[in-house]
């Protein structure tokens, strides 16, 4: 890749930025030049290393190797304090206001201005006002608690507060995606003002139409590595875009599907009618077929996690969850586990595992009542059955008493795996079952996965890499805004079909 | 590759484990963390020294052992729920205020006319049903447990004040059983002594050896993940307040069998007690981790304490701030070992 170092109106210049996490090697060489004045965006799939990189620039990780030049000196970001003190504001995705707050004090939470460590409160206020007028939002007032804002107005506060430093840089992380039509307008209103002062915008989205509209030139990465520098915005057609953030690599060994139509006799596991969470899903209704793999594609927020969630149980929801011939009450997982249900939940540390506790003891967490006679454990038998998962899926090392903290993650996916298969389901439910978990366990996660489903069992799987679906699953149902738009058995899609799709609504 | 933690971690084990000599410091400790208990245990021997150096010809004798014993039982059995609720990650402050509740209860006039066992019966009717109460209220009527245990603190002394209109009621001749519990030997051990074992025994295989044990580190570990587990955790923390009511009522009769009264200003303060014998035990507020066992020794370490104190003819002011001292320090050593394990 030709640098451009030469470009002497770079504000930022990264050059093979390396980070690495335990198991995976999170960017891999990543450039960046970022103009002063542009809106330079900054686009990639789930994965491919955009929310590392801008911690990297937020001070928040620090990188392993690679250098950074701002404002023409070369610097080491070595905290967020350092990184706004050189003039990079950051605005996450999740914004990180105090609701408790006032809109002022969130503004200016951490650099009060103090005169000998009291707060001049009213001189914030006025600052604020200042701020909130000059984006063009002077009817929020300063002194509003930020937990009643709307989420449109909450964006303006962390634009405020990012206004609030002297700021040369400001990283934005899916802006738009809490925002209505006429809000993103405003957004973009601001964002020009703020690059007609100079000010350089790095934006991050997944909508292609955005980009179009706001952005100058884009950055493409893949897999920890920069693919495309600096292309035209306007110009670049969406066919390449697509194609540089995907045709990666193939890394996934994916085992061998069963012929086409090979379900079609077989009988339904599971029945969606109707299902609708408000203002998350939308009347969505499909059907998982015994020994079937069936993949939801979608962006995150799209509503996908929420469909699984509902049919667990585990969000309330209304419509009809049908579990072999027989409807299933909602509103309780421990009602779906007895109706023969599992889920390997999205946020494995946080919903799946007991982190303290033995290897034995995740595994054998739903099926206790398995192993008891009037509530005594049959401690035993749980261990033979345990160590028998253990072997059969070759979770390493093979200790049953080891905590579960102690292992990988490929490893813990493995175990919350064996909690579904030593009481024989008829569903399971795969909510990102790869995420945080290197290639070489992904491979034999994906084998557990089918030969699940070759016993029998149907399989619905979500997941915010395309290729994992089109490459797993036997059917694809693609999720856009809460809506079912679009199902087709995978062999039938590519991974480019299924991007236009989620990201741009075009049906196939 | 997919292994690249494991084998740091198990370096690290069988470097520990090699190194004969124990290194000051993170090392020393886990070792330490190797044997349960021990620190608890070296604590309590601590004590006895100092017992035995300070006030040979009282401490080391058998009576003064049934008192230290007697004293911790009620304290004890309550000490046992009051594990169950912190393991399955949440907090009972209304346990000395239940108890005195129930002990007025089952003292009062109408109740005593029906008999010792109905006495004990109403005992562990009003703690049991007090314990459902704070269960429902946490579980269904989604309340702070630290909340919803201090409303029923408040109430419960309140309701037993009312009902004894505030005056200590004796235990009538006629039902000389309850008090025979401690005035009766057993190989020289009162008979409350062995309720209180007995208690600690079903606790522990409770804990140990019962799908009810394992769901209550579950729900104290990681409520989220053992409800989506398929674990019911509303009414397995209904079932772990009732618990904990359930011993106030054993605990009251107890203390009726001590005391040879009912009385609603029985077991002031023993909530905190409880709690700091439960934490000096190493059992986490946070929920999930903990025993039996060291919640027992904690309080026997409490116990062996305020013994040390009358025997040496200290104020109980210094005795108080002995105890803080205690909890602090066992905090921080707990802390210490914690990290050092993960």
């Amino acid at each position: 890749m030709p640098p451009s170092s030469s470009d002497s109106a770079s504000l930022l210049m990264m050059r093979g930025i390396v980070k690495q996490f335990p198991g995976v090697r999170a960017l891999d060489g990543v450039d960046l030049d970022v103009r002063a004045g542009e809106v330079h965006c900054l686009l990639g799939q789930n994965g491919a290393g955009k929310s590392t990189l801008i911690k990297v620039l937020a001070g928040a990780h620090q990188p392993d190797e690679g250098t950074i030049v701002f404002g023409g000196q070369e610097v080491r970001l070595t905290g967020p304090t350092a990184a706004i003190r050189l003039g990079i504001s950051t605005i996450y995705q999740e914004l990180d206001l105090v609701d408790g707050l006032s809109v002022a004090e969130n503004v200016f939470l951490g650099h009060e201005p103090a005169r000998l460590g009291f707060v001049g409160q009213s001189e914030v206020n006025r600052a604020t006002r200042e701020l909130l007028t000059g984006l063009g939002h002077g009817e929020i007032r300063p002194t509003t608690e930020v937990g009643r804002l709307s989420p449109a107005a909450k964006q303006v506060v962390s634009m405020a507060r990012a206004l609030s430093y002297d700021t040369r840089l400001i990283v934005m992380d899916e802006p738009s995606a809490a925002l209505a039509h006429d809000e993103v307008a405003n957004l973009f209103r601001i964002i020009r003002e703020l690059t007609a002062q100079g000010v350089a915008v790095i934006y991050i989205s997944h909508r292609l139409e955005e980009i179009r509209e706001i952005g100058d030139r884009v950055t493409v990465l893949k897999d920890g590595r920069t693919v495309a520098v600096g292309l035209p915005a306007k110009e670049t057609p969406t066919s390449q875009v697509v194609s540089l953030m995907t045709g990666r690599n193939v890394e996934h060994v994916f085992p061998p599907r069963p012929r086409p139509g090979s379900h079609d006799g077989r009988p339904e596991v599971l029945r969606v009618e109707g299902l609708t969470v408000p203002g998350r899903v939308d009347e969505v209704s499909f059907t998982v077929r015994a020994g079937e793999i069936v993949g939801l594609a979608g962006l995150v927020g799209s509503g996908r996690s929420e469909i699984v969630e509902a049919i667990y149980g585990a969000r309330r929801a209304d419509g009809r969850v049908i579990l072999n011939g027989s409807p299933v009450r909602g509103g309780s997982p421990s009602r779906a586990v007895r109706a023969g249900m599992g889920l390997a939940p999205e946020e494995r540390k946080a919903q799946a595992l007991l982190l303290d506790q033995s290897v034995m003891r995740n595994i054998s967490l739903s099926s206790l009542d398995r192993y008891a006679r009037f509530g005594w454990m049959n401690r035993s038998r749980e261990a033979s059955d345990a160590r028998r998962q253990v072997e059969e899926l070759g979770i390493r090392p093979p200790q049953l008493d080891r905590p579960i903290k102690n292992l990988s993650g490929g490893n813990q996916q493995k175990a919350v795996l064996a909690r579904w298969l030593i009481n024989g389901r008829k569903l399971l439910l795969l909510d990102e079952p790869t995420r945080g978990v290197d290639v070489g366990a992904r491979a034999e996660l994906y084998a557990v996965i089918r030969k699940l489903a070759d016993e029998g069992v149907g399989v619905l799987l979500v997941s915010s890499e395309v290729p994992e679906v089109l490459g797993l699953a036997d059917r694809v149902l693609v999720i856009r805004e809460g809506r079912l738009i679009h199902q087709s058995d995978a062999r039938d899609l590519d991974e480019h079909h299924i991007l236009d799709m989620i990201m741009e609504g075009r049906p196939a | 590759m997919s292994d690249s933690l494991t084998p740091a971690v198990d370096e690290q084990a069988n470097a520990r484990a090699q190194r004969g000599k124990p290194t000051p410091g993170p090392t020393m400790w886990s070792r330490l963390g190797g044997i349960p208990h021990l620190g608890l245990i070296i604590a309590l021997a601590l004590l006895a020294v100092v017992g035995m150096v300070t006030v040979p010809e009282t401490f080391a004798t058998g009576s003064n052992l049934v008192s230290v014993l007697s004293l911790a039982a009620t304290i004890g059995v309550i000490t046992v729920g009051v594990t169950f609720v912190i393991i399955g990650g949440g907090i009972d402050l209304s346990v000395g205020a239940v108890m005195a509740l129930a002990s007025v209860w089952a003292t009062t006039l109408a109740t005593q006319s029906y008999g010792p066992v109905v006495m004990v019966l109403c005992a562990v009717l009003v703690g049991t049903g007090a314990g459902l109460v704070n269960g429902l209220l946490i579980s269904y009527g989604r309340m702070v447990p630290f909340i919803a245990t201090l409303a029923m603190l408040v109430a419960a002394r309140g309701l037993a004040q009312r009902m004894s209109d505030r005056r200590t009621q004796l235990v009538q001749q006629a039902n000389q059983a309850i008090v025979d519990m401690s005035t009766t030997r057993v190989l020289g051990l009162p008979v409350l002594v062995y309720v209180f074992a007995v208690v600690v025994v079903l606790g522990w295989v409770l804990l140990n050896r019962t799908t009810f044990g394992r769901r209550t580190y579950a729900v104290g570990g990681n409520p989220e993940a053992a409800r989506l587990a398929g674990i019911d955790v509303r009414r397995h923390t209904v079932l772990l307040y009732a618990l904990s009511g359930l011993c106030c009522g054993i605990a009251a009769v107890l203390i009726m069998a001590r005391t040879t009264t009912g009385s609603s200003t029985h077991g002031d303060l023993y909530e905190l007690d409880a709690i700091a014998a439960v934490i000096i035990g190493g059992t986490l507020l946070t929920g999930g981790r903990g025993t039996i066992i060291g919640s027992i020794l904690g309080l026997l370490i409490f116990t062996v304490i305020t013994n040390l104190f009358i025997l040496n003819g200290l104020n109980t002011s210094d005795q108080l701030i002995a105890k803080g001292l205690i909890i602090v320090i066992a905090v921080l050593l707990q802390r210490r070992s914690l990290k050092s394990v993960t």
